[in-house]
């Protein structure tokens, strides 16, 4: 599938600065139709700020983003009706609505009933209402959430509150999808549950774009990943030109001393660890077996 | 304390009694107690009510006999009476606690109120005593019957533990569909006629027994289970209940033979009208409005303006009532958008600041537009009087009318056009509130930012939350303009002693419970008749209620009637529907209102 180039998703030149600080500087970035890309850095590297710039939840300070060719408006619901849709690193389920609410509030930009429809609710009402019933019943089968339609959002166990949010974002059917650190929290089993999802929403022809912690994870599943260190884009590639990159492992490790315990030392150091990178980096969860 | 008691041979009661005689004590204190209202009280009729007869029960005797009934009957279920398991399906302790109090509260709130107001317990009767003593017997009882939980704790923890729901009530039998209208219709005319006692009472002490008993019996009923049950019938037959809940509205007027209470009905109407528009904006749409009551001014100068009346900016304009009325929400509406197109930029706190700002600016436009200080528009502070009363086809809603034998009064032609406002109104709230703009606004207030990320237009979807909020209150408006003959600027101010203003709107929608039909609806009747009834609180009533909102948000923050959301965090299931009518909630804010 990686052979396919129309990009959906192009940032270029992206930079982003609060005050005196440049949380993002001048990134270039692409997604492709039907590629999972990996986005990973160490904690502070502008990771989010670069998702928050990309779904118009900050305004690019330079740079543009485009969906499918058109440049996006820095405005969160118009990204989301263009077809970019996302989930957030700390769950942000409506947690007072159901499930099946939560879902069909995802279905908000691909529904047009207005109030006056409300009101007289007329057949096209009907019509509408029941077709956003049954496409987020669909969702909930596909998450395996369909027998927990009527429970609280609040009321459901971690994994599926992360689950949830994935089917609401695609209840707004989108061509992108951006998941920020969807496997955050979870257990080995649960995380490898996960992986199946975004192969299977993949498979719908639905490009992912994920940041996450746990390295196995993302270089299991991602096409391509990209390395983002200090708001700057280091390296770009497959999982195996980043796990081989020196910078990157820098990033993550710090800089070996100079000179100091020899630099052949160093570099012998750096390759074994460069086998070793992926799960001993920040993240805690499910790996160090 | 779901179990009962006799298999659980380690509980013990507060009060160390056997069981059977704690039973005894309760079914003997009932009868006692309801017997004792036959009796004389007090020697003269000093005291309203006159409680001096024996062998009729007058006014406040009538509560402690219900009270009494009450406590009996529950007592009877305990024992296991056939016909009456239904009473008691958890075979729990709490029900017959509560009534018990209840009985006990009013009775002695009476004894003492009497020995106050004719100075000194000497104007007691012996029946007097006699009531005092019947209505502690079935309490005592009632904290000897055998409970889990006691004794394990302090006092404290105990007493809780006897007034604690229990976690599961078992399912009621199905029944069949026709019987389950009866019993939603008898349900109804119930709550009719406990609702029409209420603003018929005619004295402070009266009013504030009937709350002592209400509110202890609708939490008996609650902790029973029965509160659950009807929900679930009300759930089978949406539709139905929400008809006979109008046909009881508009059967009250010809149930009264004062107008004066039509108009307390019809000032209630209003007042609960506005509260559920301000419950789109604030309930659904979590938007803290500050500066409502405005729209309401906004839809009664507007209809006083094209009334016809002589001291109307435009004298020679008189519209027909439906033009008036349309004229007056679109002006709300178009106020609403003037309002909320700058404000609801801004979130929480400096939302609530902002427009609590603009509600003022509309009471201080108003009264300066006299002609002196600004435009002639409002006639200032002396605002537009005489206002003429509507006409429909030659039926002058001014005059009383004979219709099958009862006769309406003015006010009681305008409590009918309310209800119709009414219906109007919970019409709208409902399928609003149950569509995607509903859904959207409720994502708003649980999670803007994550709702914004859904591609909702929060702006956009705000403002038509604010604007129909506005336009609903505009309508209630241009009626409350001819019901009360004139329009003046001093109502629509922020915070006041009598309704409506936008402080006691928002009371109305919390303490009612915030986001359902039912809830604003009630909290705006009990805000209406507690200064209404409660006379002698006059200065002191906003302390009251300060008092009475801190003691509800301790104790039942999502108000009197809970949302179906709040309801069903604590029931898996999801079965549960919201209680549609106000005739059985939980009511411990009235009980503490009353006290207060």
């Amino acid at each position: 599938m990686s052979t396919m180039t129309t990009p959906v998703l192009e940032a270029r030149n992206v930079t982003m600065r609060f005050g005196g600080l440049t949380a993002v500087r001048s990134v270039d970035f692409t997604v492709n139709s039907g590629e999972i890309v990996g986005l990973i850095g160490p904690n502070g590297a502008g990771k989010t700020t670069f998702f928050n710039c990309l779904t118009g939840l900050y305004v690019p300070t330079e740079g543009t983003v485009s969906y499918k060719g058109t440049v996006l408006p820095p405005k969160p619901h118009l990204v989301t009706q263009a077809g970019i849709a996302r989930t957030f690193q700390n769950i942000r389920l409506f947690a007072n609505m159901t499930v099946l609410e939560n879902v069909l509030v995802g279905r908000h930009t691909r529904t047009k009933e207005g109030l006056w429809s409300a009101l007289l609710r007329g057949p096209g009402f009907k019509k509408a209402e029941k077709a956003s019933e049954e496409r987020a019943m669909e969702l909930l089968e596909f998450i395996g959430l369909a027998h927990k339609r009527d429970h609280l959002a609040r009321n459901l166990p971690y994994g599926e509150q992360r689950k949830l949010e994935i089917a609401r974002a695609m209840a707004s059917e989108p061509g992108l999808l951006l998941l920020d650190e969807p496997t955050a929290g979870m257990n080995p089993q649960e995380t490898r549950a996960t992986e199946e999802l975004v192969f299977a929403i993949r498979d719908k022809g639905i490009a992912v774009l994920l940041i996450e912690h746990d390295m196995r994870f993302v270089f299991n599943l991602s096409d391509r990943v990209a390395v983002l260190v200090q708001g700057e884009k280091l390296v770009e590639g497959t999982s195996e030109v980043v796990q081989a990159d020196e910078r990157v492992i820098a990033a993550y490790l710090g800089e070996p001393f100079e000179g100091e315990p020899g630099e052949a030392e160093a570099a012998e150091v750096a390759a074994a660890e460069a086998e070793a990178a992926a799960p001993s980096t920040t993240s805690t969860k499910g790996e160090g077996q | 304390m779901t179990d009962t008691t006799k298999t659980q041979p380690a509980t013990r009661g507060l009060i160390p009694l056997p069981e059977a005689a704690a039973r005894g004590l309760l079914l003997a204190g009932g009868i006692a107690t309801a017997a004792s209202a036959f009796l004389a009280w007090t020697w003269t009729s000093a005291f309203p009510g006159d409680l001096t007869i024996n062998g009729y029960p007058g006014g406040l005797q009538w509560l402690t006999f219900t009270a009494g009934l009450l406590t009996t009957l529950f007592a009877l279920a305990l024992y296991g009476v056939r016909g009456l398991g239904w009473l008691l399906p958890a075979r729990n302790n709490a029900p017959l606690a509560l009534t018990a109090l209840g009985g006990f509260g009013t009775t002695w709130f009476t004894v003492i109120a009497i020995s106050n107001k004719l100075g000194g317990v000497v104007n007691l009767e012996p029946g007097g005593w006699i009531a005092a003593i019947a209505s502690l017997l079935p309490v005592i009882g009632a904290f000897a019957l055998h409970q889990q939980g006691v004794g394990e704790g302090s006092v404290k923890e105990s007493i809780k533990a006897y007034l604690t729901k229990p976690d599961s009530i078992p399912a009621a039998q199905p029944l069949t569909p026709w019987l389950e209208r009866a019993v939603i219709t008898l349900v109804t005319i119930l709550g009719l006629g406990v609702f029409t006692y209420g603003i018929d009472t005619e004295y402070g002490e009266l009013f504030i027994g009937y709350l002592i008993v209400v509110a202890f019996s609708l939490w008996a009923l609650n902790t029973a289970g029965l509160n659950d049950r009807f929900s679930r019938l009300v759930a089978h037959n949406r539709s139905f209940t929400l008809a006979m809940g109008f046909l009881a509205a508009i059967a009250f007027p010809f149930t009264q033979t004062d107008d004066h209470y039509a108009n307390i009905g019809v000032n209630i109407l209003i007042f609960g009208t506005v509260a559920l528009g301000l419950n789109i904006v604030v309930g659904l749409a979590g938007l803290l409005d500050l500066g409502y009551v405005a729209f309401l001014g906004v839809g009664a100068y507007t209809a006083a303006l094209v009334s016809g009346s002589e001291f109307s900016r435009f004298s020679g304009v008189q519209f027909p009532f439906w033009a008036a009325a349309l004229t007056g929400a679109a002006a709300s509406l178009i106020f609403g958008v003037l309002i909320g197109a700058p404000t609801l930029r801004l979130r929480g706190d400096y939302l609530a600041i902002v427009t609590l700002g603009f509600g003022e600016i509309f009471r201080i436009a108003v009264n300066n537009m006299d002609g002196d200080s600004g435009p002639d528009i409002t006639n200032g502070p002396n605002g537009i009087p005489s206002i003429p009363d509507l006409n429909f086809f030659g039926f002058n809603l001014g005059q009383s009318h004979d219709i099958g034998g009862f006769t309406l009064g003015r006010f009681a032609n305008y409590y009918l056009l309310m209800v119709l406002i009414m219906a109007i109104v919970v019409l709208v709230y409902t399928r609003a509130a149950d569509s995607r703009i509903g859904r959207s606004w409720i994502a708003i207030r649980e999670d803007e930012t994550a709702a914004t990320a859904m591609g909702i237009n929060g702006f956009r979807v705000k403002l038509i939350a604010f604007a129909l909020g506005a336009s609903l209150a505009g309508l209630a408006g241009t009626v409350s303009a001819h019901v009360t003959y004139s329009v003046v600027p001093t109502p629509y101010q922020f915070a006041g002693s009598t309704p409506p203003n936008s402080a006691f709107l928002l009371a109305a929608v919390v303490l009612g419970g915030m986001g359902t039909v039912a809830g604003p609806i009630l909290g705006a009747a009990l805000l209406y008749l507690l200064p209404e009834k409660l006379v002698f609180l006059q200065d002191k009533s906003l302390l009251a209620f300060g008092i009475a909102l801190i003691l509800l948000m301790r104790f039942r923050p999502e108000g009197i009637i809970a949302n179906r959301r709040q309801q069903l965090e604590f029931h898996e299931t999801g079965q549960l529907a919201v209680p549609e009518q106000t005739t059985l909630t939980d009511e411990p804010a009235t009980a503490t209102k009353a006290g207060a």
